[in-house]
């Protein structure tokens, strides 16, 4: 615990046995990864996600399963929230919906209100077979009947703490920690 | 700083910075026309009134369709149905509209200022959809992006605008817009059409076709108005066709990799041949298609910004944050 | 006999050029002494004009009263409140009203209502041409019994150079001053501001500066001609004043007037389209500014006259392009004025002199004097009061105005009509009447 409360709850090394049993149970579960396709949620979801990529081909074989980006700002349920200049980057799915099994992967699970945009935003590109979802930290507090079907880390947070998640792709470190308000 | 105003009147002043934001949003949305599904929900709700005083098929639809793919509510009204034909002054139906709490209003007008006039006067963000000869903001930014999307960087291109400067709104917005992201501008005419002033504006000022479209990288013909003829800019349409006509003969004189612009509706022969028109550096469709996504962009910044400002003057005025129906985002 | 002493205020004489510590008495309207306090011995009602100026009451040659046709703009009556509310006793009105001002009846009209109302003095200026048709001359001797102290087409240029000459030479037939607005109307074409970087910007047709020139020039070349009298109205460009100045040099009866927002503001001024910035002819370039205030301080300018422009709100808060042209400027003329003098544009005395005796010298009218004998049309200016323009308490039926908010110092604080109080500012201290 550093002294102004911020508490380091996953380091680098936590991190990545996290993704790797996560990418372990997929296969597991999925019985292989026929059908799949992984779609992150910008922006620390994506970087999740291309490494939860790169071990499901390592584990697996073969070629690596498609893979996918969604912005879900323009499915958000809160325009007025203080967005003065909100940033649009660009949903990106090129490969068919239709028939697929989506992962979809997230750094952080909290109300699941980001959940629910990113799955209508997929369907809006069409019908899926099934859509799961894959988070690297749960911290609870759900507002929506929303649940993560892998998780790297059960965070029991107060609802005032912020989950801060750096990844070495965007932040330089790998780690996970909890900030009191 | 990225793009920060109340309403979008003019490029005139604006950054390079709140420019390429704008286009960088405007990308990002021109995927959704692309889907199957050709709607985001992210203006449910709102409401969208397209206010024309001039007539205009192919903007007004382009807003339309921009609103509606972001699921917002479009209401078209236009001068021969509307009240001013019955006399009611611009202030008047702004007032009238204001009452009916609408999102946003872009306004197309045939007067100079007109958006100015109505953003004095209404509290929802405006947009300027062409008002009289003075801008056309959106056209420019869908030139823009085209531009961007096929010959990269803005800054360092030749960019040369041929035709009636003087009347021509999307000629100043366009001019405003290439100066600011550090493009170079000629502009090309009679005398009559391109006053001297426009050189004190940051373009080149030619009067030989042929001067300003040597090494161009971007050609963008502009319309000519044949009601400029009675007023004697030009003795006739012929004698204008025979010095600025595009022609693919003069398009040969500008770099191999040029593009050819034209904000439309075309006069085939007059101000442009159809072989160039039709021809492979023509782009003339793709601002058509772009024009869609930039105008997605417009709504969504200007009415997202303008919900988020409310809400915090809201706050700020009575001390007490705002409740939402819908509690914060991200989670 | 009623008397009445204006006591212990500095008297500026604009002949002399004087401003000296003086009372002045006023015998049944007339000037009867203007001497030190302790010269005066009479018993009188006093007004104490202590710490302030005393002047002639202020004439203006060029306002627009919209009476008759227009009322809903402006009428007589309001017109005079707001001239003595502005310090200024005399007008002279145009006569673009509806019907026109071309006949002995609407002239006789003009000034039953002035004669009502009570309050400042109207003048009213005739037309040139029949309905300001520019075709036909009006009747100058009819008008001139009547009581006009001018002609003129204000509102449209004459553009006819023929009818032009005629209107000059038979004016002088009656003395009369041919005031002109010059404004090529081919080379205005519908231009809504000066041409120049500002209408190019703003997408707005612009007037060049030649409008302007081209018919000043003309009209100089018809003065020679005919040896007329022309007076310019509301000049605005560098090259207007230059002509205007080398044609004085040569001994021409060629005169002309400045507004005091020519003398301020620019085409900047239009920057947002707003419809309080339009007017003809339009705002200029600083460099202009700079010569008409030049043209003012070497006396090329022999007058300020407003051209008081009442419109109404809805005439004025609209497309840029169809609002129509003016501003009032009664109202704010003097405060503005005494700025010019703060910036050190003109002394004091000279500024009082373009405001009274220069005008009524070029129209021949008995203002703009204290000498002995004189109408009583007095005007006493507190010289330290600060004040906000505040169109909202405009005495004027109008409230356009681009100056709304400036902050001036000077102001009118009482005005005598024939020796009648006809104006009193008592926005601070109670009045400064003392009991005799």
């Amino acid at each position: 615990m550093t002294a102004n409360g911020t508490r380091l709850v996953m380091d680098a090394q936590a991190i990545q046995r996290a993704l790797v049993r996560i990418a372990h149970e997929i296969v597991e579960r999925g019985r292989g990864t026929a059908d799949f396709a992984l779609v992150g949620i910008r922006s620390r979801g994506v970087y999740i996600a291309q490494r939860l990529r790169r071990l499901l081909a390592d584990i697996e074989g073969g070629e690596p399963v498609p893979f996918g980006v969604v912005d879900i700002t323009l499915y958000r349920d809160d325009l007025d929230r203080r967005m003065q200049n909100p940033v649009v980057q660009g949903t990106s799915i090129d490969f068919d919906v239709d028939g697929r099994r989506i992962l979809l992967v997230d750094d952080v699970l909290f109300t699941g209100r980001t959940i629910r945009a990113a799955m209508d935003a997929i369907i809006d590109f069409g019908r899926p077979q099934a859509i799961q979802l894959a988070v690297l930290v749960d911290r609870g507090h759900r507002e929506l009947p929303i649940r993560a079907d892998y998780v790297g880390k059960n965070i029991p947070t107060s609802r005032q703490e912020e989950v801060a998640v750096r990844l070495a792709e965007a932040d330089g470190v790998d780690e996970v920690l909890v900030e009191a308000p | 700083m990225a793009f920060a105003e109340r309403h979008l009147l003019g490029l005139e002043g604006m950054g390079a910075e709140a420019i390429t934001s704008i286009l960088d949003s405007a990308a990002s949305f021109k995927e959704i026309s692309d889907r199957d599904i050709k709607k985001v929900p992210a203006l449910r709700g709102k409401t969208v009134i397209n206010l024309f005083y001039e007539n205009s098929t192919r903007t007004r639809t382009s807003f339309e369709i921009a609103a509606k793919r972001l699921s917002a509510d479009t209401v078209n009204i236009s001068e021969s149905s509307s009240s001013a034909s019955k006399g009611e002054t611009l202030v008047d139906t702004a007032r009238n509209l204001e009452a009916m709490r609408p999102d946003a209003i872009v306004l197309r007008h045939s007067m100079s200022g007109a958006a100015h006039l109505l953003a004095r006067h209404v509290s929802c963000p405006i947009i300027n959809a062409g008002d009289g000869c003075h801008e056309h903001p959106s056209q420019a930014l869908l030139d823009l992006l085209t531009i961007r999307e096929r010959r990269g960087a803005i800054a360092g291109l030749t960019v040369a605008i041929v035709g009636d400067l003087l009347h021509s709104r999307v000629g100043r917005s366009n001019l405003h817009g290439l100066r600011a992201l550090g493009a170079t501008v000629r502009v090309v005419g009679p005398p009559t059409l391109v006053p001297r002033e426009f050189a004190a504006l940051g373009a080149e000022v030619h009067t030989r076709l042929v001067d300003g479209v040597r090494d161009a990288d971007v050609v963008m013909m502009l319309r000519v108005q044949r009601e400029r003829m009675g007023a004697n800019f030009f003795p006739s349409l012929d004698e204008y066709s025979h010095y600025y006509c595009l022609t693919e003969e003069v398009v040969r004189l500008a770099k191999p990799q040029v593009i050819i612009l034209h904000p439309g509706p075309m006069n085939r022969g007059l101000e442009i041949s159809s072989a160039v028109a039709d021809g492979p550096y023509s782009v003339i469709m793709n601002q058509v298609t772009n024009g869609v996504a930039v105008r997605m962009a417009l709504l969504y910044l200007l009415i997202a910004r303008s919900k988020a400002e409310d809400a915090a003057e809201l706050e700020a005025a009575t001390d007490a944050p705002v409740v939402r129906g819908r509690s914060g985002g991200r989670a | 006999m009623t008397r009445l002493r204006i006591a212990n205020g500095t008297v500026v004489d604009p002949m002399a050029r004087t401003a000296t510590r003086l009372d002045v008495l006023v015998e049944d309207g007339r000037i009867a002494a203007v001497e030190p306090g302790d010269q005066i011995a009479a018993e009188a009602e006093t007004y104490d004009a202590r710490g302030c100026l005393v002047v002639p009451g202020l004439v203006d040659m060029h306002v627009h009263l919209r009476e008759p046709g227009y009322e809903y703009k402006e009428t007589i009556a309001t017109g005079a409140a707001a001239a003595v509310a502005g310090g200024v006793t005399s007008v002279a009105c145009m006569a673009n009203t509806n019907p026109v001002n071309d006949s002995s009846a609407v002239t006789r009209f003009i000034l039953e209502r002035a004669a009502e109302a009570r309050s400042a003095r109207v003048y009213p200026i005739g037309a040139v041409s029949v309905g300001l048709a520019g075709t036909q001359l009006a009747e100058f001797g009819e008008m001139r019994r009547a009581g006009i102290v001018a002609v003129s087409d204000d509102g449209v240029p004459i553009m006819d150079a023929g009818l032009m000459r005629r209107a000059l030479e038979y004016a002088k037939l009656f003395d009369l001053l041919v005031i002109a607005h010059e404004e090529d109307a081919c080379l205005r074409c519908d231009g809504v501001m000066n041409e120049g970087l500002t209408s190019v910007r703003l997408g707005l047709r612009g007037s060049p500066a030649a409008a302007e020139e081209l018919m000043v020039a003309r009209d100089i070349a018809l003065v020679e001609l005919t040896g007329g009298r022309l007076h310019v109205a509301h000049v605005s460009t560098a090259r207007s004043v230059a002509m205007i100045r080398e044609a004085r040099g040569r001994g021409l009866g060629v005169s002309a007037e400045a507004t005091p927002h020519h003398l301020f503001l620019t085409e900047e001024a239009v920057a947002e389209y707003d419809g309080n910035a339009k007017m003809a002819p339009p705002l200029r370039t600083r460099a202009d500014v700079e010569a008409l205030r030049a043209g003012l301080a070497d006396g090329t300018i022999e007058a300020i006259a407003t051209d008081h422009a009442p419109h109404h709100p809805d005439e004025k808060d609209c497309e840029f392009d169809q609002a129509a042209n003016g501003i009032v400027g009664l109202e704010t003329a003097l405060g503005l004025g005494l700025r010019l003098v703060a910036e050190g544009v003109v002394d004091l005395p000279a500024l009082v002199a373009r405001m009274t005796v220069g005008p009524a010298r070029l129209l021949g009218i008995p203002a703009g004097t204290l000498a002995v004998g004189a109408a009583a049309d007095v005007t006493v200016i507190d010289p330290e009061r600060r004040w906000k323009i505040a169109a909202r308490s405009f005495r004027s039926k109008s409230r356009n105005t681009p100056f709304d908010g400036w902050d001036l110092q000077g102001k009118a604080v009482a005005t005598f009509v024939g020796g009648a109080l006809v104006y009193e500012d008592r926005t601070t201290a109670p009045p400064l009447r003392v009991a005799s």
